[in-house]
């Protein structure tokens, strides 16, 4: 049986606000919800970071002297869960996902529009819900991870409103999931084989996977917590005969892969942005795609390197360390690839090609440190230390923020039809890169020299090194400024851009910027190739 | 070929841009079982490792009996049979026999929820009691949640087939395959349960 696609039901133009509004109105159209996801996202990361000031303002003298201790644990706690599940996940998954996916695949839109609208409208009033759950009596305060006893003997209402956001946020990241395999599977233009996509869907369909596979289990066992605070059973309460690592192990089977769900699409956007602005094809594409498809597998079964210190027997240990650091290899052929892509490349110094040059370097030094914490007696050494706090942020900020915002540079052409200014952006990467590595490198040392995690107090010797690192959280909150000009006065006056101001062969530059709403005038224009860049040069030769 | 939406008006004014593709939303339906069934993976595992872990002391062990629970076996099982008649008939486009296989799967379903009231009411323990008891009742409570939910959209279903020619029929048969399906994944999920749950 087939059905048809008809844009112009889904997108109804006629009963859709015209320009800029329509990105306040219940929309269809996959490129109005991916920067509504995109937008949305960012207003909760200026929270999030608001909050990071925060915590480093108080982190800035050894004493609680900023804020009550409690309030420090509730802070935390919402930074931590607003910058992964309101932040990086809907961003790098739905914004530009969104944007690009029916782009790529020849589609006019997603394969199911009115889930893609759904999946969306969950996450303001759910993010609002979070961030009004610190408000109540008991603002959950037991860190993003919610570990039991905790989390069930802490004051408890705002931990239950905790619960309920990030439920409803999974659900919205599931049926993006849904959408995203069938599109890439299902809705491609007939014609355009796997192996000819661009790499963004291909990672795109790995974290897809992830997330269909990964997320209900967090969701089964929030469901199994909130039993524990609401009906007072035991599951994960040892006082009443339950096992907190049986609740660890299935938050880690979700929350593993979700380093994964925040850093693949990360991966596709870099492979996307380094081609073009190195002008060569991509390095190696059926390698990226295997290395994709690698992590996903060995990523689901490595989730007890997070517990080595829970009492996880030796075999468990041993098991976990090999398979952790195998994933290093994928992830090394996917980093040797970027490197010969831009080696002798016709590299342009653009802000998008600094901030996915910074994530290179971020995320190398933040995969080193990662294999360092799979080996079980340095992990045993540095567990629960800053040592940590400075790897994931290494992997988050620096990969996955730096791939965000050299996205931005890169497509905000297509989506306004207006050039972002370049000066600005340089300033903007330079301040960040500064900031972040002044923040969290002097962490690596803090860790290893014994400073506890999540604490408001500590030792006077280690002082010094958290000035340093609050001053480059100074430094990165002020790098927000920058971009914010930068924004706001390109889209008011900046140069036009064209339609394809970089020269891209990706699909999504062969029609106007911004593009119609049924993405093509005609048909979808089949890009055999989409890295050829340099092709006809060589063919010339 | 159908349509999403058959009015011939829409179809007249875009037949330009008109796209026709398989039909994916079976498709989409699979992913989401899958997502479902590792919810119930979770719980499962949970409830083993408790089995091998945390074992109870030996005042605390119940003995689960087991008639209703078979009982309830079976009456999935031929549910399943008697919807797949549904659908056999409506693909002959003879809705009415469609529609009492249909509301005949229903009260099966209905039934079923009614036994599994009926042995809460007379098991031995209560939700909070202890590990073993909180476990068994979320597991099979979150399955009697998706057999009401499955139960209300077959009724559903069986609203719509009610008339003749109208939003089901042998070449509208899509939610009824819709159903189907996830009718058929809980009764797959309650054997699963049954054994482990039971049987173990
Ligand atoms: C804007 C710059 C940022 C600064 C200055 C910052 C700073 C901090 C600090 C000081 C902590 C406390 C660590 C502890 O005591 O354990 C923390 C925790 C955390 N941060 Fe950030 N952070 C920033 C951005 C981000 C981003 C973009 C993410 C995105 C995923 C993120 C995710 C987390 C998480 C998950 C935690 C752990 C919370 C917990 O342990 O409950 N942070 N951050
Ligand atoms: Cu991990």
């Amino acid at each position: 049986m087939t059905i048809s696609i008809d844009p112009q039901k889904t997108n109804n133009k006629s009963l859709q606000p015209k320009g800029w509004l329509r990105y306040f109105s219940f929309s269809l159209d996959h490129k109005v919800i991916g920067i509504q996801y995109l937008v949305c996202g960012f207003l909760f990361y200026l929270i999030g970071g608001t909050l990071a000031s925060a915590i480093r303002i108080e982190l800035a003298s050894p004493m609680s002297d900023f804020m009550p201790r409690d309030v420090y644990n509730q802070v935390l706690t919402l930074h931590g869960t607003i910058m992964i599940f309101l932040w990086i996940v809907p961003v790098v998954n739905g914004a530009f996902g969104n944007y690009l996916i029916p782009f790529y695949v020849g589609a006019r839109d997603m394969a199911f529009p009115r889930l893609n609208a759904v999946a969306f409208w969950l996450i303001p009033p759910s993010g609002l819900m979070l961030v009004a759950s610190y408000f109540v009596e008991g603002a959950a305060q037991a860190g993003w991870t919610a570990y039991p006893p905790l989390s069930i003997t802490t004051p408890q209402s705002g931990q239950i409103i905790w619960i309920l956001s990030v439920l409803l946020l999974g659900g919205s990241s599931i049926f993006g999931g849904i959408n995203f395999i069938a599109t890439i599977i299902k809705l491609r233009r007939p014609g355009l084989k796997l192996m000819q996509l661009p790499m963004y869907c291909w990672a795109m369909l790995g974290t897809s996977l992830l997330v269909v596979l990964s997320t209900p289990v967090l969701a089964g066992t929030l469901i199994l917590l909130s039993f524990d605070i609401i009906a007072n059973t035991g599951f994960f309460n040892p006082v009443l005969g339950g096992n907190v690592v049986v609740y660890q192990h299935l938050f880690w089977f979700y929350s593993h892969p979700a380093v994964y769900i925040m850093v693949l699409p990360a991966f596709g956007l870099v492979s996307e942005i380094l081609p073009v602005h190195a002008r060569k094809p991509l390095f190696g594409y059926t390698t990226m795609v295997f290395s994709i498809m690698g992590i996903v597998v060995l990523g689901l079964v490595v989730w007890a390197h997070h517990m080595f210190t829970s009492g996880t027997p030796p075999w468990m240990r041993l098991f976990f360390t090999i398979a952790t650091a195998f994933i290093a290899v994928p992830t090394g052929i996917k980093f040797f690839n970027w490197v010969a892509t831009l080696w002798g490349g016709k590299i342009s110094i653009n802000s998008a090609m600094l901030f996915s040059c910074g994530f290179i370097i971020n995320f190398v030094f933040g995969g080193i440190t990662g294999v360092a914490l799979a080996q079980v007696p340095f992990d045993i050494h540095v567990h629960d230390t800053y040592f940590v706090v400075a790897h994931f942020h290494y992997i988050v900020y620096g990969g996955t923020v730096f791939i965000i915002f050299s996205s931005i540079y890169h497509w905000f052409p297509k989506v306004t039809g207006k050039m972002l200014n370049e000066k600005f952006g340089i300033l903007h990467f330079i301040i960040t890169f500064i900031g972040f590595n002044l923040c969290f490198a002097p962490q690596h040392w803090l860790g290893l020299n014994g400073m506890p995690r999540r604490v408001a107090e500590y030792d006077p010797q280690f002082q010094f090194i958290n000035q340093i690192s609050s001053i480059g959280a100074l430094l990165m909150a002020i790098s927000t400024i920058p971009f914010l000009i930068n924004i706001f006065l390109s889209v008011r006056n900046g140069k036009d851009a064209g339609d394809n101001p970089w020269n891209a062969l990706t699909p999504e530059w062969l029609t106007s910027s911004p593009p119609p709403v049924e993405n093509w005038e005609e048909e979808a224009p089949l890009v055999e190739e989409p890295y050829g860049y340099g092709k006809q040069f060589s063919e010339q030769k | 070929m159908t349509t999403l939406d058959s009015s011939k008006e829409i179809q007249k004014n875009n037949s330009e841009i008109n796209e026709t593709h398989e039909d994916f939303r079976m498709f989409g339906l699979i992913t989401f079982l899958i997502a479902d069934g590792m919810t119930f993976a979770g719980f499962f595992a949970a409830y083993l490792t408790y089995k091998a872990v945390n074992p109870l002391p030996d005042g605390a062990i119940y003995e689960l009996e087991l008639p209703i629970p078979t009982l309830n076996t079976i009456l999935l099982l031929v549910s399943s049979a008697t919807f797949h008649k549904a659908g056999k008939a409506l693909l002959k486009d003879k809705n009415s026999d469609s529609q009492k296989w249909l509301f005949f799967t229903a009260f099966l379903g209905i039934i079923f929820l009614i036994c599994q009231l009926f042995e809460y009411f007379n098991l031995p323990f209560g939700l909070t009691d202890n590990l073993f008891a909180s476990t068994f009742y979320a597991l099979t409570g979150f399955h009697g949640l998706h057999v009401t939910l499955g139960t209300l959209m077959i009724l559903i279903i069986a609203w719509q087939s009610r008339i003749n020619g109208g939003r089901l029929n042998s070449q509208n048969i899509f939610p009824l395959e819709a159903v189907e399906l996830y009718w058929h994944f809980v009764d797959g999920i309650w054997v699963i349960l049954f054994i482990i749950l039971y049987l173990l």
